[in-house]
């Protein structure tokens, strides 16, 4: 039944690509998002400008648009800065961009903005007072971030985070258009090769209402954790 | 002005002839939206409807709907479609060929689905947060379940939907670019083809980026307008 006219393996190596693609991106998304957020949320005029102007940015514009542009435009951006490299420095080494990587780092970015908003609205729920009363036991500013901000901004921001991976699951569909070996693509050649469509679609479409269940499970986990200390009433 | 000349002709890709390529692209974009949003839109208020409803015939296919559509990539479901739409049997040889040849209506179709399942949602929402007030004052006035929905429930839902439909507009702007995949030259279907023109992906996707960044606060802010007119009595003072 999951051979699929002998697809099947493959189109399930497939979807450990989709996964490894969607984990590594919301990894960066995360990261982006976090100081995106910082940058939003500081005084000082230069990180926050920058950082509205990343999110207003990468907002206003589709995620093929910029998978292309990095794809496309990547390659050829590192090949100028390495062939600078080369003659002014004689070092002879030329990385090659593949689908995946450009698909992490397009994914990250896009996702990254979006991130910034849900943890900026997060960090603003944490009341000002928790901050003062790290202050007053005379907690550096690092300290009060990772003991008072962090764990209990978490809890607000997981609704935001699932809704985002939810959105990033299914737009790494996207690096099959140019040409990254995930489920889609090929279930695109198995479904060109053999004329039937469906066959091969809805398994893959059934693998990622799959993840998304199981995904919904796992963050409502993580919503209990984090709201261990809360009193419901 | 002249110095927008001057650009013009001191530039090898973005000739008149370019220029004229995305404008053909940013027409088909906005039809397919436009379309798309237009028959979605039409479709989501009675699914949203049957979405409320406390019988489960009515309200449970709906929600498989939803669910699927909301589940599930639209490229996914616009290949379903473009490539499933030839297996129907005997389509080649009849009249609907001529549509569904080209690769418009099929994309039009996935968009309309996936539009349609967003917006039962938004809609749905809306719905499901009317007062109970107003309801139970209808219900005094002797209003059955049509006339209270049609002159209570949806023109407030309508607006209470405005912002969260203004993303999915947004959204169904975003996603169409991916039209460009199945052979429609939309405005990212001009970009790739600039770009293998010229081999100069920088210029071309910059360039259409903007005109999509353009359209985006175009949009945003038409509905920063509506919000303001239609939701004037929620504004805080």
């Amino acid at each position: 039944m999951f051979d699929l006219e002998g697809y099947g393996p493959t189109i399930f190596g497939g979807a450990i690509v989709t996964i490894e693609l969607a984990v590594l991106s919301l990894l960066m998304a995360l990261v982006l998002g976090l100081l995106g957020a910082l940058g939003k949320l500081s005084s000082n005029r230069l990180a926050k400008g920058v950082a509205t102007f990343y999110t207003t940015l990468i907002r206003g514009v589709p995620d093929l648009v910029w998978m292309m542009l990095l794809y496309f435009g990547g390659q050829i951006a590192i090949n100028q800065i390495f062939d600078f490299l080369y003659y002014e420095f004689g070092i002879d080494y030329y990385p090659q961009f593949n689908e995946f990587v450009s698909g992490v780092i397009t994914i990250g970015l896009i996702f990254g903005a979006y991130m910034s908003e849900t943890f900026r609205g997060a960090f603003m729920a944490v009341d000002r007072g928790q901050i003062e009363a790290g202050k007053a036991y005379g907690m550096s500013n690092w300290m009060v971030f990772r003991r008072i901000m962090f764990p209990q901004m978490m809890r607000h921001a997981i609704p935001g985070i699932a809704n985002n991976w939810q959105v990033l699951l299914k737009t790494t569909a996207l690096v099959s258009v140019i040409g990254l070996a995930d489920m889609v693509r090929l279930a695109t050649e198995a479904a060109k090769s053999t004329g039937e469509p469906f066959k091969f679609f809805l398994p893959v479409a059934v693998v990622y209402l799959a993840i998304a269940a199981l995904s919904d499970f796992t963050f409502r986990q993580l919503n209990i954790k984090f709201s261990a200390g809360v009193v419901k009433g | 002005m002249d110095a927008l000349i001057a650009l013009l002709e001191n530039n090898d890709i973005f000739t008149p002839r370019t220029l004229l390529q995305y404008w053909g692209g940013l027409v088909t974009t906005v039809q397919l939206v436009f379309l798309a949003l237009l028959i979605g839109g039409v479709l989501a208020v009675p699914l949203a409807l049957m979405r409320t409803s406390s019988k489960v015939w009515i309200n449970g296919p709906v929600w498989l709907f939803t669910y699927v559509f909301r589940g599930t990539p639209l490229l996914i479901q616009l290949y379903m479609i473009y490539y499933g739409v030839t297996l129907i049997e005997g389509i080649q040889e009849s009249i609907w060929w001529v549509i569904f040849e080209g690769a418009f209506y099929p994309a039009l179709i996935a968009f309309v689905l996936n539009t349609a399942a967003y917006t039962t949602e938004i809609f749905r929402g809306a719905i499901v947060a009317t007062p109970a007030g107003e309801i139970e004052a209808a219900k005094a006035y002797g209003m059955g379940w049509w006339k209270r929905t049609r002159r209570i429930v949806l023109p407030s839902a309508f607006r209470r939907a405005i912002p969260a439909y203004s993303n999915e507009v947004i959204f169904m702007l975003h996603a169409s670019a991916i039209a460009s995949v199945v052979t429609i030259i939309d405005l990212l279907g001009a970009a790739r083809n600039i770009y293998a023109q010229f081999y100069a992906p920088f210029p071309a996707f910059i360039f259409v980026g903007c005109i999509y960044l353009v359209l985006t606060f175009g949009i945003l802010g038409i509905f920063k307008k509506i919000e303001k007119h239609m939701l004037a009595h929620l504004q805080p003072r």
